[in-house]
C-alpha cells in the first residue's frame, strides 16, 4: 500500500542511495546502510541509544522518517574517529569509565559531541539536563558525567 | 514498534499544503511537523494515518517574530528556539524557563510549538503557556483562514477545535508588560516525564497590590486553563504567602482532576496546589531575576 521511495542520506559526508517504504526510520535507514553503531533501543524516543546529529542537532533518528532526512548531513558514531585516533570524546568514555555494556555510547557520544559543538560553555546543571536525555542502565551516569566535563575541559584547553 | 504503512507529501508550500490536507483529510491524512509525538503513536499503533503531509520544507513558518505586540510563532518554530529567550521581556524570558521542561534536549531540537499545541496532550507545556496567556491560534483550510482564542481551541484530551482539514500555522502571544513577574512550577517522577500538574502565574503589581493576575493549571484535567477562583483571591491583595496559599487553595478547590492508574485525584489536586504556590512564590522572588 505505500509506495517506495528513492532517496539517498547523506551519513558522515558519504551518499548512499537506498530504496525504502516511507515508514522506515532514519534509525532503520542508517542500519541498513550499514552503519550498525546507532543502536535500535526503544524505537519510540525514549532510549536515546539512536542519537544521531542531523545537521549539528542531536535527534532521535527513531522519531524522523528516513525520507525527511534527505538533504541533511547525518553524523553518527562511526565518524566520530579520525583513522585509528579516536574523538576527544571517545577517549574520555573509555578514560572515565562511562562505557560498561556499551548498548547506550553511541547514542551517548553523539549527544556529548553535540554538546562539545554547540554548547562549548555549558554550566553543570544544564549538561545533567541534557545527560538526562538519554538512558543508561549500568555506569549510573556519573562516568558519563564525568568523562563529558573531561572532554569540555579538554576543549576549552585545560587537560585533565 | 513499526509504524504502519502511509502515503508521504512534502509541499514545499502553505497553499499546497491546504490542498493536499483538504484532500486528504478525509482519507485519513494528517500533518507531520516535529513528530515527537505523532511518530511514537505510529511506532505503537495507536494512529495510523494513511497519508502524512510533512510541512518540514514548507517556507515561511520557522519564525518567531514579534508584531503588533504580540509573538507570532509559525508552525515550524522548534522547542529548542525558546532555550534563548525569544522576543526579549518577560515573555521571553518566560518561554525560556517553560522550554526547559518540555521533553529532553533532542526532543526540543525537532518538536515544535504548534505541534505541541494541536496535539492538545493534557500535560503539553505549551498549551498551559497558551491557556494563561490567553494565545490566538491561527489556522488555514480550505474554507479560508480563522482566529481561535486559546480557551476555544483546547477541548479535552488530545481535542482541539481544528477541523480535521485545518493546519494550525501559527500562534500569537500577547507579550507581556515589563514588569510582569511570572513564575512556572511542574511536577513529574522523571526528569522529562509527562508532569503530573503544572501552574504558570503571572500578575503585576501597583501600588503594592496584585493586579492583571493569570493562573493557570495543566496535567491535571483534560484540558489547561485559567482558573478564575485562583485569580480572584489573588487580585487586589499583597504578594506573598498569605495570598499564595489562598490562591492554591482556591485552585485546589476548582479543580476536576483526571484519574490515572498512576494517580488519585486528591493527589492530582494537592500537587497542584503545591504547584500553584511555588509558581506564585517563583513570581514573587525569582531565583536568578531581579524581582
Amino acid at each position: 500500500m505505500s509506495e517506495f521511495a528513492e532517496i539517498a542520506l547523506t551519513v558522515n559526508g558519504r551518499s548512499y542511495p537506498l530504496r525504502l517504504e516511507p515508514r522506515r526510520t532514519l534509525l532503520d535507514a542508517i542500519r541498513d546502510c550499514g552503519l550498525t553503531g546507532t543502536h535500535m533501543g526503544c524505537e519510540h524516543g525514549v532510549c536515546g541509544a539512536c542519537t544521531v546529529l542531523l545537521d549539528g542537532e542531536p535527534v532521535r533518528a527513531c522519531l524522523i522518517f528516513a525520507v525527511q532526512a534527505q538533504g541533511a548531513a547525518i553524523r553518527t558514531v562511526e565518524g566520530l574517529a579520525t583513522g585509528d585516533a579516536l574523538h576527544a570524546v571517545q577517549r574520555a568514555f573509555i578514560a572515565h569509565h562511562g562505557v560498561q555494556c556499551g548498548f547506550c555510547t553511541p547514542g551517548f557520544l553523539m549527544l556529548a559531541t553535540a554538546v562539545l559543538e554547540r554548547e562549548p560553555d555549558i554550566g553543570d546543571d544544564a549538561l545533567l539536563d541534557v545527560l538526562s536525555s538519554n538512558l543508561c542502565r549500568c555506569t549510573g551516569y556519573r562516568g558519563i558525567v564525568a568523562a563529558v566535563r573531561a572532554a569540555l575541559a579538554e576543549l576549552r584547553g585545560g587537560r585533565t | 514498534m513499526k509504524p504502519a504503512p502511509f502515503a508521504y507529501h512534502r509541499p514545499a508550500t502553505l497553499d499546497a499544503a491546504v490542498r493536499l490536507l483538504a484532500e486528504l483529510a478525509p482519507q485519513d491524512g494528517r500533518v507531520l511537523a516535529g513528530g515527537q509525538s505523532l511518530v511514537p503513536m505510529m511506532a505503537f499503533r495507536l494512529a495510523r494515518p494513511a497519508h502524512l503531509i510533512d510541512i518540514n520544507g514548507v517556507a515561511g513558518l520557522g519564525d518567531a517574530t514579534v508584531r503588533d505586540g504580540e509573538l507570532r510563532i509559525g508552525a515550524l518554530v522548534r522547542h529548542a528556539a525558546f532555550h534563548r529567550p525569544a522576543g526579549g521581556g518577560p515573555l521571553g524570558a518566560m518561554l525560556a524557563a517553560v522550554a526547559r521542561h518540555i521533553g529532553h534536549y533532542p526532543i526540543r531540537t525537532r518538536g515544535t510549538f504548534c505541534g505541541s499545541l494541536a496535539n492538545a496532550d493534557p500535560a503539553a507545556e505549551w498549551c498551559l503557556v497558551a491557556a494563561t496567556l490567553d494565545a490566538a491560534l491561527r489556522a488555514v483550510g480550505p474554507r479560508g483562514e480563522r482566529l481561535i482564542a486559546a480557551r476555544a481551541f483546547f477541548r479535552g484530551a488530545m481535542e482541539t477545535a481544528l477541523a480535521a482539514d485545518e493546519l494550525l500555522c501559527e500562534a500569537r502571544l500577547p507579550a507581556l508588560p515589563p514588569d510582569t513577574r511570572w513564575g512556572f512550577a511542574e511536577f513529574g517522577r522523571r526528569a522529562g516525564d509527562f508532569a503530573l500538574a503544572m501552574a504558570l502565574a503571572a500578575y503585576r503589581v501597583e501600588a503594592g497590590i496584585i493586579v492583571a493576575p493569570r493562573l493557570g493549571v495543566g496535567a491535571v484535567e483534560a484540558a489547561p486553563r485559567r482558573i478564575a477562583a485562583a485569580e480572584a483571591a489573588l487580585a487586589g491583595q499583597a504578594p506573598g504567602a498569605a495570598a499564595f496559599r489562598a490562591a492554591a487553595e482556591a485552585a485546589m478547590a476548582a479543580l476536576d482532576p483526571l484519574a490515572d492508574a498512576a494517580s488519585e485525584p486528591q493527589y492530582r489536586r494537592e500537587l497542584a496546589g503545591a504547584m500553584v504556590y511555588r509558581a506564585l512564590m517563583q513570581a514573587d522572588a525569582p531565583p536568578g531575576r531581579p524581582g
